[in-house]
């Protein structure tokens, strides 16, 4: 067998070890490669940037366990910003398994910048249903969310006084892995024109770039990638951060063994 | 049997439909209500799937097939997990929570991070650029995956820029009508099911 | 997390990870714990957020008017005939249930498809191009734009014109399914370092934690 045959026919737990050491050498022995923040997550920052200070922000952090890795560095970088411009922050999750998510991101954002639940920050918890809570977050909030996550009635929440409705909130933003962006962006863009960021894994990112040229999304931050550039205009060191190093050397790996396996193809051919 | 249940689809679809053209207050209050009652019925969908997974591993475990003490664990989970949720809560500070953020979320994580492995033994394995349409998909993923990250601008100052273009102008272009084909497309089937002309979703008529 | 609850975690987490040399006790334990828990912590969060404030609070501790007792009861009752699916000639009345929900997000779909898909995204492509070089852009995603509707119409065969339009809306499929790759592999390694980080810093201490 020819060596590029052999290479062909490699055990494929070879090509899982590399993997494994392109990921885990990096995070140990850091280089700190320099990350550029692109247009899109820009315009996601300046969207931010350019609220008043008192503004109220609805974040919808709509993603479980699975895809924590690229949502929830995304999510407490948001967060801070949210939280250094002095906007009101009112926090759901259309996600069954994301208050358990939401809470941690909450607390340390919120100990990052001094901010207080209640006085600066809200949780209203998990409700059922994308369009469902979307649809009836024109009409009343209370209606759906009667008490916070800590069973607070929303009457005796300071932040919450006066606000009951789209019609009072300045920014929607919405950080998710599932279809509830597609939904956001038909209500509370749309419908309710209110202006809206999503915040998306990497896999649905591209699909998202149609609405950024239509301005029904005025801003997008997709993925790891995304979230690091954000840590970056933040000024914040995070996980998104350290884990570019790692980023850099797995793809260039995977590019490679793509390249790789095409040459070798092409070379077994033509000595065939 | 089937003909009540389509009149049902019927006028609740045109209601819904209906609603979204009618600000006032009330006809809003009727969508939410109405919205509402459809998150309750999805909660007992839930149940019901629950059920359906006690039964496929209670029976695993009855008829001793193979893999039949792992179902034990599965259903010994699914009790307890539901017993501590329903009686103390889900909540911050709760078993249920502890419980979530120790095994769930880490094997939920790890599930999906197994992929990393895959598709790079995939990639290496059967990405080939065999014809025209396929060399062009390879080369933009290699440069995608070169180019959206650090050392894509190492290499090459405008290779951020560059990738920023595909994104703007020939990837924007076919998502735009793939967004339009499939708004379409859910519209039509929506509108079908509303006029009872797609009935498979009631299930096999006896 | 404790250390009791971090040993815990980095134990299921190479459990999943021991898969990739084959599969094995550990791997399969550790996937079905998984669906266990994920299935009994969906039922309790549905239970707490769901059925107890909609159903279980109006019917018991609200104001009991004939109004507010029916508007409680109808989900409590359509709830139930999804329920009884379980039961085989119980799929008659299960089908109310299925035909409301279905009925509801049909009824949404409509408005919101078109309203927030369709219109906005064809209103887009309708706009006068940019100025400048930015025309060639605009131009470019508009042939893209047609040329990619083409090659999806399928009632009509992809020859003369047609075809040409297709064969080009193919090479712009391609450009954007290879992004999407690229994307697509940008968040698995994202799930991979999410993970090792946690076993290197979390578990095994070897990162710094700050």
């Amino acid at each position: 067998m020819s060596w590029m045959a052999r290479i062909l026919a490699i055990d494929r737990r070879l090509i899982f070890v590399l993997v494994g050491l392109g990921t885990a050498i990096p995070l140990l022995r850091p280089v700190n490669l320099p990350i550029t923040v692109t247009p899109r997550v820009e315009a996601a920052y300046q969207t931010i940037e350019s609220l008043p200070a008192g503004s109220t922000v609805l974040i919808s952090m709509d993603y479980e366990p699975d895809t924590m890795a690229e949502l929830q560095p995304m999510s407490i970088a948001v967060l801070r910003h949210c939280f250094r411009r002095n906007l009101k922050v009112i926090v759901i999750t259309l996600y069954p398994a994301g208050p358990g998510l939401v809470e941690p991101a909450l607390r340390l954002a919120a100990s990052a910048e001094g901010k207080e639940r209640n006085k600066d920050y809200a949780f209203l918890g998990y409700k059922s249903g994308f369009q469902t809570v979307m649809i009836a977050l024109g009409e009343s909030i209370r209606q759906q969310f009667p008490v916070d996550f800590y069973k607070t009635p929303l009457d005796s929440i300071p932040i919450l006084r006066g606000i009951d409705s789209y019609a009072k909130i300045d920014l929607v933003i919405n950080l998710t892995a599932s279809s509830a962006a597609d939904y956001w962006i038909q209500f509370a863009a749309s419908r309710y024109h209110k202006p809206l960021i999503l915040g998306t894994t990497a896999v649905m990112a591209t699909d998202y770039y149609p609405y950024l040229s239509s301005r029904q999304i005025l801003g997008l931050v997709g993925g790891m990638k995304g979230a690091a550039e954000y840590e970056k205009r933040m000024d914040i060191f995070g996980d998104a951060r350290r884990g570019m190093d790692a980023q850099s050397l797995v793809h260039v790996i995977i590019a490679a063994l793509v390249i790789l396996g095409n040459a070798a193809l092409m070379m077994t051919r033509k000595a065939a | 049997m089937r003909s009540g249940p389509l009149v049902l689809t019927f006028l609740v679809g045109t209601t819904l439909i209906a609603l979204f053209f009618i600000p006032h207050h009330n006809a809003q209050t009727i969508n939410a209500k109405l919205l509402e009652w459809a998150t309750v019925v999805y909660a007992f969908a839930l149940i019901l799937g629950s059920i359906s997974l006690w039964n496929t591993h209670a029976r695993k475990i009855r008829l001793k097939s193979d893999g039949w003490p792992y179902s034990i664990v599965t259903l010994v989970a699914l009790v307890v997990v539901t017993a501590l949720g329903v009686g103390q809560g889900v909540g911050e500070g709760t078993l249920v929570s502890r419980i979530y953020n120790m095994v769930n979320s880490p094997l939920a994580s790890t599930m999906f991070a197994l992929l990393a492995f895959f598709i790079a033994s995939a990639a290496f394995r059967a990405f080939r650029a065999r014809n025209v349409e396929a060399t062009l998909l390879l080369v933009t993923a290699v440069l995608m995956m070169i180019g959206r990250v650090s050392i894509g601008e190492f290499i090459w100052k405008g290779f951020p820029g560059f990738t920023e273009w595909l994104l703007d102008v020939p990837n924007l272009a076919a998502k735009r009508a793939i967004a339009i084909g499939v708004g379409l497309g859910a519209v039509s089937i929506a509108l079908k099911i509303i006029l009872g002309i797609e009935r498979g979703y009631l299930g096999r008529s006896r | 997390m404790s250390v009791v609850e971090t040993w815990i975690a980095a134990f299921l987490t190479l459990c999943i990870f021991s898969f990739l040399y084959r599969d094995n006790p550990f791997y399969r334990f550790a996937e079905h714990l998984f669906v266990g828990v994920a299935a009994g912590y969906l039922l309790a969060v549905q239970y707490q957020n769901v059925i107890l404030p909609n159903v279980w609070m109006p019917l018991t501790a609200g104001p009991h008017t004939p109004r507010s007792i029916v508007l409680a009861l109808i989900p409590a009752v359509l709830g139930l005939l999804m329920l009884a699916r379980v039961w085989e000639r119980m799929t008659g009345p299960a089908r109310w249930a299925i035909a409301f929900y279905v009925g509801i997000y049909s009824g949404i779909a409509v408005p919101g498809y078109l309203q927030g898909q369709i219109f906005a995204q064809l209103s887009d492509a309708a706009k006068p191009f940019a100025p400048g070089w930015g025309a060639v852009n605009s131009a470019l995603v508009l042939l893209g734009l047609l040329t990619v509707l083409a090659y999806f119409f399928f009632s009509a065969p992809h020859r003369g014109i047609h075809g040409v339009g297709a064969r080009i809306g193919i090479w712009f499929l391609m450009v954007a399914f290879g992004a999407s790759f690229g994307y697509t592999v940008m968040a698995r390694v994202s799930l991979l370092i999410s993970r090792v980080q946690f076993l290197l810093r979390d578990w095994l201490h070897l990162i710094p934690t700050t």
